[in-house]
């Protein structure tokens, strides 16, 4: 069910990602203050907000989930939440390169979005031990998608509250998106956070088929040697999949 | 036919009124607190010794300002994370939740009653750890910035009350509970922490004392109320098994 | 003599992950009658018993429980089922009265009368009020069959309920969780040829599937031995 048309969209997604870069570095003027540098601006930004978008739609999974117990939305956004943790890494490294080109330090406390990306990442981290440090695959899957939810709440009113606690010294990089870019910075920009989104979209269709999958392979046999394994398998932070042997899902 | 005592089976069950019930837990979980010290003393002492310790580490013997606000914020924090790792543990290891759930009362006044049980514990925290500070490390007296400093330990400790019960009902039955409570709870109370600490500091400023910055006081209380529905809406599913 | 069925299970199911812990479990218990479940360990006995006491839902089939379907009605027969388990779900700390006045609030029971009475038909009245970890497993035991009795259940559920319990004790309490107290009961138990007695319907489970579902006059001890090879 996942896996029809991925090829077409890895496709599509390579080819905006390209267009993207080869844009940004031949078409796109240098920014008069920061240089080359602020070329990274097209990376950074984009992946923080897929990664933000990725944590929103894991709480919006998880709401399914508790609301219709069906373990698929589970996996969407256990997926979502992981892969958005693998997102925001990205982030916050090249935010502190950024920084680092910019302003000469590694890390910068006056720029509240990089820090309420930080508490947000602290908090998201915890996800995967969360799940792995209950057995009950049923129980598991319940208390993670509060989590999520809770998470979910946190990452918009955390970003409110440190903004207001921040004295700005910075030049405020999202205030500077709608209003002040020229014509070409936006255009290689919106292409970038297409392109981005796209590559969030293609990596979580990519790993939910894999495991559905893994679910579908393992029902299988366990159809063909009888369900003779009393014992569960190792213990995994992976959501599990109910699934029957044979059923189109 | 039936056992002496025993009236005929079939009366239907009947739901048990609210206060009744809470009434019920909060009267358990006080006799239970009193006679096996599980919480309390701990983190009192906690909360002293941690003064102790910042004396040694910041090399002063007075603290003011931001400063003081902040080192009285943090010892608060981390005593009040060891209350909320043993909030539920004589329900999870003794079958508590099982009990309640076979009974009709109404599942919410769980969350109350435990709520009202760390706000307690907090509140006793508090009575010997603010003096405690004062003594040892505040430079500016207290008395003067009390009714202020009474506002912001109360959102404070809504604050951690909300946040506290949510991360105890989660992390208890998992197998590394006393790990995973403080690392899921100390990133949701960095906002606590924020304002509350905003809030004090200009109460512990060394000269005056400055007024109660309303701005942090609002903030504070809206993240109180968003995180407390959400704990609200949620708790039910916390305690199915 | 029509009886409505207190227990109606047909084609109940529960996962655990990717397993099956029960499956297609169908069974119809009447009113007043006793249901013994055996099996092997890991059968699935006391998720059925668990299923049964609303504490986890059914994943399939379906399940009703004194003529309410679960786990839509739930609500509607908590408060009307005792279990006995395993643990006796009360707090150390805490007395056997100060337990029992607890349960009785959860189940809204009027006074302390009944507590009263309970204690003393299982001889726990001159220790009722000291911590219960001061008393033996057996006493606890005593006091827990007292907690899941308080509400007045028409439902009995008990998992090897023997266990905890010397000669004198299991007498003291057959009166109240006995054949005799007239109450529905599902007990769970390994012990083949003393449960047979006392039962109306067998029911042996084997993986989570039923292997025997038999009137318990007509079962052969035997039969129910095989169900442990």
């Amino acid at each position: 069910m996942y896996g029809k048309r991925l090829r077409a969209l890895a496709l599509t997604t390579f080819a905006a990602l390209t267009l993207t870069w080869v844009l940004a570095f031949f078409w796109a003027p240098d920014d008069a203050d920061q240089g080359f540098l602020q070329k990274i601006f097209y990376l950074h930004v984009p992946l923080a907000i897929v990664t933000l978008g990725g944590f929103v739609y894991g709480a919006v999974a998880a709401i399914m989930h508790l609301r219709t117990r069906d373990s698929r939305w589970d996996m969407r956004s256990y997926v979502a939440i992981h892969l958005s943790l693998v997102f925001g890494v990205g982030v916050l490294i090249t935010g502190s390169i950024w920084a680092r080109g910019s302003w000469g330090v590694w890390w910068d406390w006056s720029e509240p979005t990089l820090v309420s990306f930080l508490l947000v990442m602290l908090l998201y981290a915890t996800y995967q031990p969360l799940r792995f440090a209950i057995e009950d695959p049923e129980r598991q899957a319940r208390y993670a998608s509060v989590f999520a939810i809770t998470a979910g709440a946190f990452v918009p009113i955390n970003f409110v509250i440190v903004r207001l606690s921040t004295a700005y010294l910075h030049p405020r990089v999202l205030g500077n998106i709608s209003g002040n870019l020229p014509g070409r910075f936006q255009v290689v920009f919106y292409l970038s956070l297409v392109s981005m989104a796209l590559l969030w979209i293609t990596l979580w269709r990519y790993e939910m088929t894999s495991k559905h999958a893994g679910a579908q392979l393992r029902a299988l046999r366990r159809r063909l040697s009888g369900e003779d394994e009393d014992t569960q398998p190792r213990r995994s932070a992976v959501p599990t999949l109910g699934v029957e042997a044979g059923a189109p899902r | 036919m039936s056992a002496p005592g025993v009236s005929a089976p079939g009366a239907g069950p009947r739901v048990p009124r609210t206060r009744v019930v809470l009434a019920a837990l909060l009267r358990k979980e006080l006799t239970v607190e009193l006679r096996s010290f599980e919480a309390v003393p701990a983190m009192t002492l906690f909360s002293v010794t941690t003064f102790v310790l910042f004396h040694f580490a910041l090399s002063r013997n007075t603290l003011s300002g931001d400063l003081a606000s902040g080192v009285l914020w943090v010892t608060l924090l981390f005593a009040a994370v060891l209350g909320i790792n043993r909030l539920f543990v004589a329900d999870a290891e003794q079958g508590g939740f099982d009990g309640f759930l076979l009974s009709p009362a109404d599942r919410s006044v769980l969350l109350y009653s435990k709520a009202l049980t760390l706000l307690a514990y907090l509140v006793v925290l508090e009575v010997v750890a603010v003096p405690a500070f004062a003594l040892l490390l505040l430079g500016p007296a207290l008395w003067p910035a009390l009714p202020g400093l009474l506002a912001a330990l109360a959102l404070g400790d809504l604050g951690i009350v909300v946040i506290g019960t949510f991360v105890g009902a989660l992390a208890v039955r998992t197998s590394v509970r006393d790990l995973l409570g403080p690392m899921i709870s100390l990133p949701l109370l960095v906002p606590v922490l924020l304002c509350a600490a905003r809030l004090s500091s200009p109460l512990l400023g060394a000269g005056h004392v400055g007024s109660l910055p309303l701005r942090w006081l609002a903030t504070l209380a809206l993240y109180d109320l968003v995180f407390g529905l959400i704990t609200f809406a949620v708790f039910d599913f916390l305690l199915e098994d | 003599m029509a009886v409505l069925a207190a227990l109606e299970l047909r084609g109940l199911t529960r996962r655990y992950g990717e397993r099956l812990a029960l499956t297609d479990v169908n069974v119809s218990v009447a009113a007043g009658q006793t249901l013994a479940v055996l099996g092997p360990n890991g059968a699935g006995k006391t998720t059925l018993l668990r299923v049964l006491a609303t504490l986890l839902r059914p994943h399939g089939g379906e399940a009703e429980v004194l003529g309410h379907a679960l786990p839509a009605q739930a609500w509607a027969v908590r408060g009307r089922i005792g279990l006995l388990g395993h643990e006796p779900m009360l707090y150390r700390e805490l007395s056997a009265r100060e337990n029992l006045a607890l349960y009785g609030a959860l189940h809204a029971v009027p006074g302390t009368q009944r507590a009263q009475e309970l204690l003393a038909s299982v001889a726990m009245e001159r220790r009722a009020d000291e911590p219960l970890r001061t008393l033996s497993r057996g006493m606890v035991a005593r006091v827990a069959v007292c907690r899941a009795l308080l509400h007045d259940p028409e439902l009995l559920l008990l998992d090897e309920p023997r266990a905890n319990l010397d000669p004198a004790a299991s007498e003291l309490v057959e009166p109240l969780i006995g054949r005799a107290s007239g109450r529905t009961r599902v007990i769970v138990s390994h012990d083949p040829a003393g449960v047979l007695a006392e039962a109306d319907l067998v029911m042996g489970l084997v993986r989570g599937r039923v292997a025997l579902l038999a009137q318990a006059a007509q079962t052969d001890p035997q039969a129910l031995a095989e169900l442990y090879r």
